[in-house]
């Protein structure tokens, strides 16, 4: 979806605030939004693409004006409700009103490590064979899905060339709206300054994007 | 910083912004329901507050340096050449190193969200999930640069990778001259967060109190 979250190319949000000797965290409830969003995570009620689109439709007013883990806080409350975890009067009402649905797992202090090491690698077979080459040149499409998409708004109906092809890999438009992954060839697709910005941009630019096989047409 | 919370004996909330008493809920919700371990929120934080941080993309970068062979593993495989030295594992699953040269200088963003090699450089400092970097550092990386003391020949193309899927890029910095013969440990000190992100250069020698 078009929303807030796809910010390549906006202007107007001033300088980059650098912070010298940054900690990990700004405050406690950064640290449990981190933890409690991961450990959620971690019980199988959702997948990646589906937590970033619970962020990523908040309204865009919101998600401008929201700190980074404000947008998770956010984005875990519409999934346990979406999930049937928890319902919306209990979040109003701060507590349990209700026994716990079932959940897959639960995420254990011990298994941590072994999870996080294991991690959640994306890459899927595919059966058929790629239908682009590194060196293709190719074009996005144009595409404005009402549903997630992972395809920038500023490099969309774009000519760029095949740079590096990764195998299959679950496709998020699908994975997000719980209509399974649908694995799909993933390319980086490499595009000039002036293709993407026009004649005033920067000459010795070029910018990539990974950009799934029904994202690509040949140019 | 990893105590367990027992939030039902603290009655006074008054002190406490909207977000933490959002927070606050939400966990105690999702404990009381026994979908999570507070526990395990405490290992989670610890990992990526203690263990996780870019000391670790540091000694891959150095090791780089140092040794043709493993920089040519890298090249061809920096998922397994960064595993090999342990650094594996969430959003670190598909990794792909891009090495600065004086004709070409790397820079990594996420026009989308926060996408970041946690393995290997721990997670992202909030300029990195912020509008000002994500919007302009497609448009105008060169701005973007001159705001983080970076200033780069003309003659330098800038190539741009936007993370918009689940491989996570790695910068490899220029090595800096006067290092021959320095040891991957001493090698390893020269190399920051930033230059790993295409935001810096790898520090000189002098540069670096020893």
């Amino acid at each position: 979806m078009n929303g807030a979250q796809d910010l390549g190319g906006m202007m107007g949000f001033g300088p980059i605030a650098i912070e010298q000797d940054e900690p990990w965290f700004h405050a406690e409830w950064e640290r449990r939004a981190f933890g409690l969003t991961l450990a959620m995570g971690a019980t199988g009620s959702w997948n990646i693409d589906m937590s970033r689109h619970a962020r990523e439709s908040l309204p865009p007013a919101e998600y401008l004006a929201s700190s980074y883990y404000e947008i998770w806080t956010k984005g875990v409350e519409k999934l346990v409700v979406q999930a049937g975890l928890v319902s919306e009067d209990e979040l109003r009402l701060g507590q349990a009103l209700r026994d716990p649905a079932p959940i897959r797992r639960v995420l254990r202090a011990q298994d941590v490590p072994a999870v996080l090491a294991r991690g959640g690698p994306a890459d899927r077979a595919v059966e058929q064979p790629a239908r682009f080459a590194v060196g293709d040149r190719v074009v996005t499409r144009n595409i404005n899905p009402k549903g997630h998409t992972r395809l920038p708004r500023y490099a969309r109906g774009k000519q760029g060339i095949i740079e590096l092809i990764h195998g299959g890999h679950v496709f998020p438009d699908t994975n997000a709206h719980g209509l399974g992954e649908t694995p799909q060839w993933l390319y980086t697709v490499r595009f000039t300054g002036t293709e993407l910005w026009g004649e005033d941009a920067d000459p010795s630019l070029t910018v990539s994007i990974d950009a799934w096989e029904s994202y690509l047409e040949p140019a | 910083m990893t105590h367990h919370h027992h939030y039902q004996d603290d009655h006074d909330h008054s002190h406490l912004s909207d977000i933490e008493l959002r927070v606050r809920a939400l966990e105690s919700i999702l404990i009381e329901k026994g979908y999570v371990d507070p526990a395990a929120i405490d290992a989670l934080v610890e990992t990526y507050e203690v263990k996780v941080g870019p000391r670790n993309g540091a000694r891959v970068v150095a090791k780089a340096w140092a040794d043709p062979a493993y920089r040519e593993w890298l090249r061809q495989d920096a998922t397994a050449a960064i595993a090999s030295l342990g650094f594996i594992g969430r959003q670190g699953e598909h990794m792909v190193a891009v090495e600065n040269t004086p004709d070409e200088h790397n820079m990594v963003v996420c026009t989308l969200c926060s996408c970041y090699p946690w393995p290997v450089l721990g997670l992202p400092p909030v300029w990195y999930k912020s509008a000002p970097y994500r919007s302009r550092a497609v448009l105008d990386p060169r701005g973007v640069l001159a705001e983080f003391g970076v200033s780069l020949p003309e003659t330098t193309r800038i190539r741009v990778w936007d993370s918009t899927a689940e491989i996570r890029y790695l910068v490899v910095p220029m090595r800096p001259k006067g290092t021959e013969g320095m040891s991957e440990e001493a090698l390893a000190d020269l190399v920051t967060r930033d230059s790993m992100i295409g935001t810096g250069l790898a520090r000189r020698p002098e540069e670096v109190a020893r």
